[in-house]
């Protein structure tokens, strides 16, 4: 069963890739987007046969790699967190894939998008099932190669294919970073297989190993090596620049990959390796204070972008710090149930967002929408239903899992735990402004696009719209039925079992009765702030906006890392290309080595011609020479 | 073993050229004359697959084993196969057929000359791939020379002739000195039989000077830093066919000569040179990558990034683990499907725009869509990507060097990003945006024995990455065996 689950996107994307010329575009709609679901409904039974009966199984494909002592298989391996990513994974990428059909309606390449969906599915489900790091990394870079496909789908785009390849490349810096971490568990451990390595992490905790000359604990160092490779594609601060850069994409790429699935790879990488990661307090430290950055970082720059789907980009950037954090605290399973619950409505807010820009014709800027509330009613109550769930509004999702980050770093009680809770908080209450401000200038004030007349405004089709209320649903009661299985404090080790390792018991004390509620208060009061900031008092707005221009600068430029990041290595790379070229093969080693014998040795031998005379007295006069000369010689001697 | 298989493999080329020199040729190109040396060549092929099925690879020894006396006493034609050996035979033969069927593509004229040289070419690889003599060995190495030169200087473009010059004097002058060392060898143990002098030993303190002799010829013909610029020159002015032959197969002769010669014959000078050895391949790998992303022709592009791939390889060769040399084995082989696959992508643009200037072409995958599918798949294996015959190389070679330098596999792995730089930003300006160039609009999208070439090699780029079962199961106890006798070879020394 499991192998259905798996081969049957990688089939289905097989037929409409290469045969979808031939069967034409209804059958390849059809035969992918049956097979994802038939996937989705195997793996709500794996599920609830991981819930119910503890279910776990290790299934081997066939023989991968055997060199020495590296063995390496494909294989699947079913647990509990791989049960949670195959529903997840699944069920989202079923519903992106029916709402395609409505979406890409007009596109002439359809099968190929829906082939490129099949397969990302397949590459997501292998990384989710992997039983050693090898696995993960192929599922790793074959997700970031679909990626890579879809964001420059449209590839007529020159951004499109910019901002594919700059989002292929900014994670094979993190990639670089995961295949050092792999390359230094060989070297400690003789295998990539988990279960191996997980039993032999606490033997080698105190070893040490000397990296350019700085002595490293070897457990902090993979850690380390294997979070960078999670940074990059999860998009936390410092490898972030791709993620929005990547909405060049199709909205239901975005939706799929860059919100739901692909970006929460490197979560659930720390989650999978938390019997790594136990036993490093520094890799801890760093992921905590890498989350927190990224989260507040993100989230003010959200605040002040225009385009729709960049909103939400950084939205996504920026809740995945908060499942960072929560990893960084030691909250694993948390992070795991914020992934959970985000997948449904993070892929609500994408495919709302999608729709709108639908109905607007391809317009993306907030600033050229408005009013449109009663034009596209539905879409105006799913998107609330999105928001409210994102930014925490008490008994939806959000709030469920939000809240239990920010708690269990409260319960940390150390002083990067309150900072990372603090920061949370503030991070809450941003969020919760930017989403606003998204909703009210997009649905709410005056109609403000001159291309497109507002009677001419039409909802979208059922077909678009029925996936989103699937989410809509998710989105209201993920959160409060699943809460228990996954983060009570007496329930769910029963559902985690030892797929997730504490070296301490998580605390289960509870936080102060005015610190549970700070945190809805925020959100709730924050929705009629927003309503006069962006509606009634815009005059405020900008106001607070003119009086405090370089700030908003920063923000609006991304914090300026595009120029830097072009400044410091795309640039120097290209002239140190074009200088060892052009200087050093051609001019130093063409000069001197092969062009400059042959010189050498033309030069010479016009000089030796000259000797060739033909005059015999020259000759004679040369042998007497050379004869008086060695009789000279031995005379003396 | 009684039929000798080996033999015919080297002798059934060179006959069969016989046979097609006397087919009459008049200037139109006699079609028998082809189909003649397809046959040849699908022969031949199908010979090395029966050898590699009756092959053992449950042992070290040399099978297949022939001896001849020649020179009396002194040189015998002896060949034989190992593990290591018999995987350069099957590309040998595979892209030889493949070239062969792709020649009316690209060769317009003489195309009977060009056969007997490609011909010739096959008989003399197959002989370095197999020779246990070192003078059979030097013999068939040098050989190769002659038909290369001949196919860049005869079929190549305008500057083919310096080009075909530079190639010649470079490896030429390398190989001078290769001959002095293999005489001083016979000086030495009195015996050019190698497997003998594998039992034997040579005396360390003859090592160092023979292990530089035969490096520098090995250096040139990798090609390595600072000796490579003869590649691009070679490959832009070479047509197709050999350039396909120059990347996937003569280039490798080099490679087998460091795990057969430097690694076997001269283990302590080998340890030695270590540092040496990683610093000129870490300097190919960075160096040329990022010459590659600047590159404005798409087959200097493919050749600089050709020297990247072989830095991986010199590297991998030098680090003495069972990863590393089984990856830089693997990774010749992958380097000869993707290579030669690449440089046919560019022939068949080339056979329709007659340029090879990136930024003339532009937006062709919507004239030219089967086209872009095969294109994208060796641009994935050139970088590296898990699925491709490329990634099992690279990954066991750094793997390998990660056991014995951290830094060094660090810096290497850099390479593995910048290789994603070049190729896919070569990719979107071939392929990607709008077309702007009219002329492109007339292009036809590949025909069939341009699909049947490509996707053969896709396939088995494919195949391989997912399953490297069979390459890996071949090689494993040779390479096993190479280690073991060094790792002893350094033992000894050490409590001397």
């Amino acid at each position: 069963m499991e192998k259905i689950i798996l081969f049957l996107p990688l089939i289905s994307a097989f037929i409409s890739g290469f045969f979808g010329k031939i069967i034409g575009n209804k059958l390849s709609e059809l035969i992918t987007c049956l097979f994802v679901i038939i996937s989705t409904i195997l793996s709500i039974i794996i599920f609830y046969e991981v819930l119910f009966n503890g279910y776990t199984d290790n299934i081997l494909i066939f023989k991968w790699i055997s060199s020495g002592e590296l063995n390496v298989n494909w294989s699947i391996y079913i647990d509990s967190i791989s049960s949670v990513m195959l529903v997840v994974v699944t069920l989202i990428s079923s519903i992106v894939h029916v709402y395609s059909i409505g979406y890409m309606e007009k596109d002439p390449h359809k099968p190929r998008f829906m082939s490129y969906l099949s397969l990302f599915t397949f590459a997501m489900l292998t990384l989710v099932t992997s039983d050693n790091f090898l696995q993960l990394f192929f599922g790793w870079e074959a997700v970031g190669l679909c990626s890579y496909f879809l964001i420059g789908f449209w590839y007529k785009k020159n951004t499109a294919n910019n901002a594919a390849i700059k989002a292929f490349i900014v994670n094979r810096v993190g990639d670089f970073g995961f295949a050092l971490g792999i390359f230094l568990i060989f070297y400690l451990c003789d295998t990539v297989n988990y279960s191996e390595v997980f039993d032999l992490i606490s033997k080698i905790d105190n070893k040490n190993l000397i990296f350019l000359g700085i002595s490293f604990n070897a457990v902090d160092l993979i850690c380390i090596l294997l979070f960078i490779g999670a940074m990059g594609k999860s998009a936390q601060f410092f490898l972030h620049t791709w993620l929005p850069d990547a909405m060049e994409g199709p909205t239901p790429v975005s939706a799929l990959i860059h919100a739901a699935t692909m970006v929460t790879a490197g979560v659930f990488l720390i989650v999978r390796c938390s019997h790594i990661y136990e036993y490093s307090e520094l890799a801890l430290s760093l992921i905590t204070v890498v989350g927190m950055l990224t989260a507040l970082f993100a989230a003010t720059v959200a605040l002040v972008q225009d385009d729709i789907k960049k909103i939400i980009a950084y939205s996504t950037c920026s809740q995945l710090g908060y499942m960072f954090f929560a990893t960084g605290v030691g909250a694993y399973n948390v992070a795991m149930f914020h992934l959970f619950t985000h997948a449904f409505f993070k892929a609500l807010l994408f495919l709302g967002a999608g729709s709108v820009i639908h109905s607007f014709q391809d317009e993306q800027n907030i600033n050229k929408m408005g009013g449109v509330l009663k034009n596209l009613p539905y879409t105006y109550f799913l998107m609330l239903i999105g928001t409210l769930a994102l930014t925490g509004f008490p008994l939806l999702s959000g709030y469920y899992s939000k809240d239990a980050i920010i708690e269990f770093a409260y319960l940390k009680n150390s002083a990067l735990g309150y900072s990372a809770a603090t920061i949370g908080i503030f991070t809450a209450l941003l969020t919760s402004i930017y989403s606003w401000r998204l909703i009210f200038k997009t649905f709410h004030g005056n109609y403000k696009n001159n291309n497109i007349s507002q009677s001419s405004m039409h909802e979208s089709p059922l077909i678009m719209l029925l996936p989103l209320f699937v989410l809509a649903l998710g989105s209201i009661f993920a959160g409060f039925f699943f809460k228990d299985i996954f983060i009570s404090q007496s329930t769910s080790t029963t559902f985690w079992m030892d797929s997730i390792k504490f070296l301490e018991p998580l605390s289960k004390e509870h936080p102060p009765f005015w610190f549970v509620y700070l945190t809805p208060f925020l959100v709730v009061i924050s929705i009629p702030i927003s309503f006069l900031l962006f509606v009634k008092y815009k005059n405020i707005t900008n106001y607070i906006v003119e009086i405090n221009q370089p700030i908003y600068n920063f923000f609006k430029n991304k914090w300026y890392f595009d120029e830097l990041y072009n400044f410091i290595f795309v640039r120097p790379s290209m002239s140190i290309g074009n200088f060892l070229w052009k200087k050093i093969d051609i001019e130093i080693i063409d000069r001197f080595g092969p062009d400059g014998i042959s010189d050498l040795i033309k030069k010479l031998s016009s000089k030796a011609v000259k000797f060739q005379s033909g005059y015999i007295y020259q000759y004679a006069f040369i042998m007497l020479l050379g004869f008086s000369i060695i009789l000279t010689i031995l005379i003396i001697d | 073993m009684n039929f000798p298989i080996l033999s015919s493999l080297i002798l059934l080329p060179i006959i069969g050229s016989f046979f097609i020199l006397f087919i009459k040729s008049t200037n139109k190109d006699n079609p028998s004359i082809k189909l003649l040396a397809l046959f040849i060549g699908f022969a031949n092929f199908l010979l090395s697959l029966y050898l590699w099925y009756q092959f053992d690879s449950s042992t070290h020894e040399f099978q297949f084993v022939e001896n001849r006396k020649w020179l009396i006493g002194l040189v015998n034609y002896k060949i034989g196969v190992d593990g290591i050996s018999i995987l350069f035979i099957l590309l040998t033969t595979l892209i030889i057929l493949l070239c062969i069927i792709s020649v009316n593509q690209n060769i317009k004229y003489r195309i009977k000359e060009f056969l007997i040289s490609v011909l010739l070419m096959e008989s003399l690889m197959i002989g370095v791939f197999c020779s246990l003599d070192l003078v059979i060995f030097y013999l068939f190495f040098e050989g190769g020379l002659i038909p290369m030169f001949l196919i860049i200087g005869i079929w190549g473009g305008e500057r083919r002739v310096y080009s075909a010059f530079k190639f010649f004097l470079y490896t030429l002058l390398g190989s001078v000195l290769m001959l002095i060392a293999i005489i001083s060898i016979y000086w030495i143990t009195g015996t050019t039989d190698f497997v003998e002098i594998y039992e034997q030993g040579i005396n360390v303190k003859y090592q160092k000077l023979l292990w530089l002799a035969f490096f520098s010829s090995f250096a040139v013909k990798t090609p390595m830093w600072p000796f490579h610029t003869w590649l691009p020159d070679a490959h832009v002015e070479a047509p197709t066919a050999g350039s396909v032959i120059l990347a996937a197969i003569l280039l490798k002769m080099a490679g087998y000569g460091f795990i057969r010669f430097s690694l076997g014959l001269f283990p302590n000078a080998s340890e030695y040179f270590v540092p040496f050895v990683f610093l000129l391949s870490l300097i190919a790998i960075i160096y040329t990558s990022l010459v590659a992303l600047m590159q404005e022709d798409m087959k200097k592009l493919i050749a600089y990034s050709s020297v990247a791939h072989m830095g991986f390889v010199t590297l991998g060769i030098f680090t003495f683990t069972q990863q590393g040399i089984e990856g830089s084995i693997i990774q010749m082989i992958s380097h000869g499907l993707v290579s030669a696959a690449l440089f046919l992508c560019v022939g068949v643009l080339y056979d329709r725009m007659h340029t090879r200037l990136i930024d003339k072409y532009g937006g062709i995958v919507s004239i030219m869509p089967r086209y872009a599918v095969v294109f994208m798949i060796f641009t994935l294996g050139a970088v590296g990507l898990p699925g491709t015959s490329g990634f099992i190389g690279e990954f066991l070679i750094l793997i390998g060097t990660f056991q014995k330098n951290f830094l060094v596999a660090a810096i290497a792995s850099l390479g593995i990003i910048l290789a994603a730089a070049y190729m896919l930003w070569l990719y979107k300006r071939l392929f990607f945006g709008e077309i702007f160039n009219s002329d492109l609009k007339k292009m036809i999208d590949l025909n069939y024995s341009e699909i049947f070439i490509l996707w053969t090699l896709g396939v088995l780029t494919v195949f391989f990455g997912f399953y490297p079962d069979p390459l890996l199961n071949t090689i494993e106890i040779s390479v096993n065996n190479l280690i073991e006798v060094y790792n002893l070879n350094i033992q000894q020394t050490n409590i001397k």
